[in-house]
């Protein structure tokens, strides 16, 4: 029964994981850029949600998609745009995106305060399923669902349409795409909305479970998603995906298994993320391109 | 060494000791703002060993910053505090006591071993993965430091630290660290990685190991990383793994980039300009300029929006990536060296 209920935990961590790596995995594609903001913006959208407790949720709901889009169309286009005009590298891009993680942050907590505030949208979903032997919440279903929705619509959108063929061009080769027609501003800056239109979904998703939001919120689990999204294979949509679902489904599985006690290194839950890291060195070293990377032979080496 | 090159050392040195002895002349509180921001010129210029040189991106640092720090700190905790401040440590950190120096020295040791250790099967990897496999080194460090009470105070603050480093220290300790970057990158060592940087296979066809290399920079900067730590412990008096891993990781590296990774200089110029900023905007938030008042919480704010300006703007940082020259000082596009991309 443990065993269960630990999959069942990792796998919906694993789902809201693997949502937030397709936003991350798709600017990527088509941009090049490592986006660290990326929990900015599910914490703007948690914010906004906050903010909007006395409205009827669907409007909330709304309320915060709004916010999430406008805020980042604005990061595109004052930022982005700009760093890929004046040919920024992609070490500068990515510690870019850090110093617009912190101003955000300390704009939040410069207007909103230091103490949280609690969600209480859809709080109902929190509750759990069933006898009580096996916990399973409402939230997690809807995450799972939501997340495989969300995929399923997204493959649809890239195999399917044209758009989403300049899209697949775009994240292939950038270059020869423009060459070939695809409208390159375009398909960037409809990426782009795409990953925060899935950043709403996520501050949707993650704040009933975890309602108390504050300026740092939804950092940590940024930063552990990009690990997987690189772990996973950054270069391609499907793996980066696979990453970040792999990395939040190891978490889960290996704090069930780890026990709470115990003092060497390794043995004991407090060791949790030596572990998953140690885990993380590992794959690398021995993919260094992606666990879920077709390994291609005979492919240069790319420093 | 060429006349360009000792001027190039020149500027960052001579600008390291012109903070020192501005800030000798001013009030205790300011020399204590000046202190800091020598040390994160050791920081940076530490980090700025490995990644400016080689071109890769490391998060691993800090993680020797941390190792370095918690070394030094706990080798000079007073004999009769070790038994409260550190109740299970290993006998060896228990029953030994440095003195001010000598824990610099150990710092620097221990910062380079560690550095070897990760690096060897580390520097095989480059771009993203690097950067990734550099951070999960730092994360296991942070996670270790914080639990395993045998070789620390565990998630306690480790306090009780003798407080020695002062402004001279820390000017001098500086001036080594950027002293110690600067022969390097002259180096046969240093010119082989720099050119693996401009174009790894062109280097490994010129037949030089490029992994070998990268693993010099490494150590060097692990050693100056730990350096960097023992002074910071010794200025503090304190420190705590959690506070300083993810700030000072991601705050050193803006610091590198807005100075422009590419040169000594740009570490040196970064790292005093943004830390310069912060404390005059703390100062402004405490009603200590008398000509300026800030609400609290815009230190944070413009810190932050200046460096996010400053890399949409000048994406090789405000030095381009170039050594100083005198040419600079004059606000010429004159430098013995070509910007890098």
């Amino acid at each position: 029964m443990t065993t269960i209920q630990t999959l069942i935990d990792a796998a919906a961590t694993g789902a809201v994981y693997a949502l937030m790596a397709v936003g991350i995995g798709l600017v990527f594609g088509v941009l090049r850029l490592v986006n660290f903001a990326y929990g900015q913006l599910v914490m703007a959208g948690a914010y906004a949600l906050a903010l909007t407790n006395g409205l009827n949720p669907v409007l909330s709901i709304a309320v915060c998609f709004a916010v999430v889009i406008a805020l980042t169309m604005t990061m595109d286009v004052v930022a982005f745009r700009p760093l890929r005009r004046h040919g920024a590298s992609p070490a500068t891009m990515l510690v870019a995106t850090f110093a617009i993680s912190f101003l955000l942050q300390s704009v939040a907590t410069l207007r909103l305060g230091v103490l949280g505030k609690t969600v209480g949208t859809l709080t109902g979903l929190n509750g759990p399923i069933g006898d009580g032997r096996l916990i399973v919440r409402w939230i997690w279903i809807v995450a799972i669902v939501v997340a495989a929705v969300t995929l399923a619509l997204l493959l649809l959108l890239l195999n399917r349409t044209n758009l989403g063929l300049h899209m697949r061009a775009a994240a292939a080769d950038f270059r020869t795409a423009r060459l070939l027609g695809v409208r390159a501003n375009g398909v960037i800056s409809f990426a782009v909305l795409l990953s925060g239109v899935i950043a709403a979904i996520v501050a949707v998703v993650m704040t009933v479970e975890t309602p108390y939001v504050t300026s740092d919120y939804a950092l940590r689990d940024t930063i552990i998603v990009l690990v997987g999204v690189v772990v996973g294979g950054i270069d391609r949509l499907w793996s980066a995906t696979l990453g970040g679902f792999a990395i939040g489904f190891a978490t889960g599985v290996l704090n069930g298994y780890l026990p709470s006690t115990g003092t060497w290194p390794f043995t004991s839950g407090v060791y949790l993320d030596s572990a998953v890291f140690a885990l993380v060195i590992l794959v690398l070293l021995v993919r260094p391109d992606g666990l879920f990377v077709r390994r291609e032979r005979g492919a240069v080496e790319r420093v | 060494m060429t006349r360009a090159n000792t001027i190039a050392l020149l500027g960052p040195v001579t600008l390291l000791a012109l903070v020192g002895f501005v800030g000798s002349l001013l009030t205790d509180v300011r020399a204590i703002e000046f202190t800091n921001a020598l040390i994160f010129a050791a920081i940076v210029v530490a980090l700025y060993v490995f990644v400016g040189n080689s071109g890769v991106l490391s998060f691993g640092q800090i993680g020797f910053f941390i190792v370095g720090a918690y070394a030094a700190g706990e080798l000079t905790v007073p004999a009769d505090a070790k038994q409260s401040v550190l109740p299970s440590v290993f006998s060896v950190i228990r029953d030994h006591t440095v003195g001010n120096a000598g824990s610099l020295v150990v710092a620097a040791a221990v910062g380079a071993i560690y550095a070897l250790l990760v690096g060897i099967p580390l520097m095989r990897l480059s771009g993203l993965a690097a950067g990734i496999a550099t951070f999960a080194v730092l994360e296991i460090t942070q996670n270790i430091v914080r639990n395993w009470e045998k070789i620390g105070p565990g998630p306690l603050t480790l306090s009780t630290v003798p407080e020695t480093t002062d402004l001279w220290q820390a000017t001098i300790g500086a001036m080594a660290v950027a002293c110690a970057a600067f022969a390097y990158q002259l180096s046969p060592l240093g010119r082989k990685l720099r050119a693996a940087r401009e174009d790894p296979f062109a280097a490994q066809a010129a037949g030089i190991d490029v992994h070998r290399q990268r693993l010099w920079a490494f150590v060097l900067s692990g050693a100056l990383s730990g350096f960097a730590g023992g002074l910071f412990v010794h200025f503090q008096g304190t420190i705590n793994v959690q506070d300083v891993f993810l700030d000072f990781t991601f705050l050193s590296l803006a610091m590198l980039v807005v100075g422009g990774a590419g040169s000594l200089w740009g570490a040196v110029v970064g790292a005093l300009l943004v830390s310069g900023l912060d404390s005059f905007l703390g100062d402004a938030e405490n009603d200590a300029v008398s000509w300026l008042h800030a609400p609290d919480g815009t230190r944070m704010v413009a810190v932050a929006a200046f460096m996010v300006i400053v890399l949409i703007f000048l994406p090789r940082g405000l030095t381009r990536g170039r050594e100083f020259s005198l040419g600079w000082l004059r606000g010429l596009r004159r430098s013995g060296e070509t910007p890098r991309r």
